[in-house]
């Protein structure tokens, strides 16, 4: 090998991947790199950078993997990375050596639109013909040789997800690369125009633009480029866009028109004798399956099915993971209170390290259970068909049928629900979509529900015993969220994302099995972005909550009775552990029935005897010392920085109801909701382990009085608690999500002030409302 | 002249004109909705909006607000 082959070797070979939606491109990425992908964003857009690297015999190849698209005409700063890309316009992206264009050889037609289009940019080009097995099976016969023949390109056949002819393609990529010949696809009026405006552009300071991107200036009427080329007037270029296309309407070649017309008249020239199909439509397995998924009544029906199963999916398989991380959690923190004294490092490692990993993978299982079925359906098809069926419905909010999966996912957790939003290729939409998602009743407000309504909802029932308040409650707050994002939907899209209603027109795929290697794949990445872009983040904001709350109070008396309690703790283990036992079993005897006979209540009452003669004796000194120490958590935690500011906005929340306690519990469940009742058992000296049906915490809450002896805690502003925390941003990991998935700091901050600001003013409503008719 | 959203479900009829210069004449367009292309309505989804089309060998599923920009020929 000569040095200088050695030396080019080195240098990777950047080829770029473009096809449109559904036509395999993914599986082919898959299969050309492998899993080794690098993703990230093209800066300043929501458009994933993707780059795959391997090697063929000895050179190194890069696959840029663009997104999928119908056309290179871009409307918006997304659409227009890809044709940067591709003109190495892109700065964070080498120009490509190569292009790999991927077509469905079952609907060659249509997919050869975009193959003119990259064909005008003049690179060295590769046709992938994929789903060569399906086009035969419909009895699409193409005559191979003679397709590349005119084209001037290599065509590879391709079977992507069964591996077929992956490596014949994985050979051409590094052969001689052939660029197209030159074809002039337009008439000559507008080629005349376009070097017209090409001179003008050279003139008017745009500098040199290259030959396509001066046609799309002409041909996308409205487009992305009109307002942006940079050193041109853009009022002075539309005048002199609009005269052109003028005078190519009155040459008979009117705009936008023209381009489909002399393109889509190119492709039937190019296939006319390459390509046969039968003469009637054939009736295709999936034209059968399509009868009953979107006919009128089973159609609807299984599509209900299926939300139900995904729904039960989250609930069901993700609560035992979720279990497990909680355990595991636990089990963590024990083994690090074991090895460590007393002190602000174990605080740090317990509370604040332990707890900010732990809520990050807590939510984990939900997102991968979520992703798992969203890839599944998106890769065999159904997606597409569940847009069809919602998009009447949705249209009524503003949405499209594409933003209906996405908010549904929500109700079990947003931050999938987030991420889902991918499938929603308009921003307006996709925008409007992730701002409401957070709106949803996600599973972490169900404590917050489930400690106030225990404590303050009267156990009654209403219309005959039908209907029980408690729960009619419960459903009221799940369903406020939704109800408020109805008008908040709309409201954004009337004046945030503005402009014409975004084109539903959508290929409604032929189904398929979906590819094992791919559903794992794309759930592998979302769980990897969530736990390494999100998480860190998440796990900032809880240490920083941790601080706020830890300092600048000295803990050493703290510490003291810590160490103090450990040591009787073990010298009492056989006591405790006895209580232990006891209270497992009076609440079983509790658990057993609404209307306790004599024997249980017998049998009830000479365990609580044990259970307080225990209390009596050996465990008094115990029990003494926990309360010293939860009194002095309790102080500490108002003296602390998160204390004072607790103290320092209740003036602010005062119109809410709520005194200082509430406000310091709201600030601490900034990392996520449900943080809120172990604060509030700090708070009210009970000790951080309570949970949301923990009846001393109850209990306490009935109890706190205002300075005046007033009780803080009323059902006006239990319902103002519940219904601030059904509208707040108090999700640290949605909005991290936001952040990535927006790639701007901006919209998670207009989400948090938002929803805080919505949240609050409801708060104060209901509080009002409910003094009035309630109290 | 009729429009696409007329077309009755199994009913065939020839592309004559897509009307306007904005984003959706152009989506239309690059998917192959263009004069002289034969098209046939497949149905409508359950809830009546959107359409479903078959063209070019493949299917295309519209709003009636957006077929009522197709001209068609009967």
């Amino acid at each position: 090998m000569s040095a200088t082959s050695e030396a080019t070797s080195q240098v990777p070979l950047t080829v770029a991947l473009l096809g449109n939606p559904n036509t395999g491109k993914s599986t082919l990425f898959n299969a050309l790199s492998g899993m080794r992908a690098l993703t990230g964003n093209y800066p300043g857009c929501t458009v994933e950078k993707k780059i795959g690297s391997f090697k063929v015999g000895q050179r190194k190849i890069s696959l840029v993997d663009l997104p999928g698209t119908y056309s290179l005409a871009p409307r918006s700063l997304d659409e227009m990375v890809a044709v940067n890309v591709l003109l190495g316009r892109q700065s964070d992206s080498p120009p490509p050596d190569l292009v790999l264009c991927i077509v469905d050889a079952s609907n060659l037609e249509r997919h050869l639109y975009l193959v003119s289009q990259v064909l005008d940019l003049g690179h060295p080009t590769i046709l992938a013909l994929n789903m060569v097995d399906v086009a035969r099976d419909r009895g699409v016969t193409i005559n191979l040789a003679e397709l590349s023949k005119r084209l001037g390109i290599p065509v590879i056949p391709l079977a992507a997800h069964r591996g077929e002819g992956v490596a014949p393609l994985r050979e051409a990529l590094v052969a001689d690369p052939v660029r197209p010949p030159h074809r002039p696809l337009f008439p000559a009026a507008f080629e005349v125009e376009q070097t017209q405006l090409a001179d003008w552009l050279a003139n008017n300071g745009a500098g040199a633009f290259p030959a396509y991107l001066v046609a799309r200036l002409l041909l996308d009427v409205g487009g992305y480029l009109e307002q942006h080329v940079s050193g041109v007037d853009p009022a002075a270029l539309s005048k002199t866009l609009a005269a052109a296309r003028g005078r190519l309407a009155e040459a008979g070649c009117k705009v936008p028109a023209i381009e489909a017309r002399v393109r889509y008249a190119w492709i039937k020239t190019l296939l006319d004798g390459v390509v046969t199909r039968p003469v009637s439509r054939p009736i295709t397995r999936s034209d059968r399956f399509d009868r009953i998924l979107t006919h009128r009544v089973f159609g609807l029906a299984l599509f209900a099915l299926l939300m139900l199963v995904v729904f039960t999916a989250i609930y069901r398989w993700a609560g035992p993971l979720m279990d497990l991380c909680e355990t595991g959690q636990g089990l963590v923190s024990e083994l690090v209170t074991a090895r460590t004294s007393p002190g602000p490092l174990r605080s740090l490692l317990v509370d604040g390290v332990i707890g900010g990993v732990g809520g990050v993978l807590i939510f984990l299982p939900q997102i991968v259970i979520l992703f798992l079925f969203i890839a599944i359906l998106e890769d065999c098809g159904y997606m597409a068909r569940a847009a069809f069926l919602m998009d009447k419905l949705m249209t009524k909010v503003g949405l499209s049928g594409k933003s209906f999966l996405p908010l549904m996912s929500s109700f079990a957790c947003a931050i999938p629900g987030v991420m889902a939003t991918r499938v929603i290729e308009n921003r307006r939409d996709r925008f409007t979509t992730i701002l409401v998602a957070p709106l949803m009743s996600c599973s972490a407000r169900q404590p917050v529900y489930a400690l106030l309504i225990g404590a303050f909802v009267p156990a009654a029932t209403i219309a005959g015993g039908w209907l029980d308040v408690q729960s009619l409650t419960l459903f009221g707050m799940t369903c406020l969220g939704a109800v408020v994002a109805i008008p908040i939907a709309w409201l954004f899209k009337a004046t945030l994302f503005r402009g014409e209603t975004p084109p539903f027109v959508m290929e409604l795929p032929p189904y398929k099995w979906p590819s094992p290697r791919l559903v794992f794949s794309r759930v592998y990445a979302s769980a990897k972005a969530f736990v390494v872009r999100a998480g860190t983040l998440i796990f900032a904001t809880s240490i920083l909550v941790w601080a706020a709350g830890y300092f600048p109070e000295d803990h050493t008396r703290e510490n003291q009775l810590a160490t103090q309690l450990e040591t009787l703790g073990d010298q009492l283990a056989e006591p405790l552990a006895r209580r232990e036992a006891l209270e497992a079993e009076a609440s079983e005897i509790e658990s057993r029935g609404i209307a306790p006979n004599e024997s249980v209540a017998a049998e009830l009452k000479s365990v609580r005897a044990e259970l307080d003669d225990l209390a009596q004796t050996d465990l008094l000194a115990y029990d003494d010392l926990v309360t010293q120490r939860n009194q002095l958590a309790a102080a500490l935690l108002e003296r602390s920085y998160l204390g004072r500011m607790g103290h320092a906005i209740e003036p602010l929340v005062k119109p809410l109801g709520w005194d200082w306690k509430i406000g310091v519990g709201v600030m601490a469940s900034f990392p996520a909701r449900e943080v809120i009742v172990a604060t509030l058992g700090t708070i009210y000296s009970l000790g951080g382990e309570v949970d949301a049906g923990d009846a001393g915490l109850q209990q306490a809450l009935k109890e706190s009085t205002w300075p005046d002896g007033r009780p803080v805690f009323s059902l006006p502003v239990a319902l103002s608690i519940m219904v601030f925390f059904a509208l707040c941003a108090q999700c640290a990991s949605t909005l991290m999500v936001i952040k990535r998935e927006t790639n701007s700091w901006f919209w998670p901050a207009f989400t948090f002030v938002y929803m805080t600001v919505l949240a609050y003013a409801a708060a104060w409503l209901t509080n009002q409302l409910a003094t009035r008719w309630l109290a | 002249m009729p429009t696409l959203d007329q077309l009755p479900r199994g009913a065939r009829a020839r592309i004559v004109d897509v009307t306007g210069d904005d984003g959706l004449s152009m989506r239309l367009l690059e998917m192959g909705v263009v004069e002289g292309e034969e098209i046939e309505c497949l149905g409508a989804a359950p809830l009546g909006d959107p359409l479903e089309f078959f063209l070019r060998g493949y299917r295309l599923s519209l709003r009636i607000a957006e077929a009522r920009r197709v001209v068609i020929d009967s």
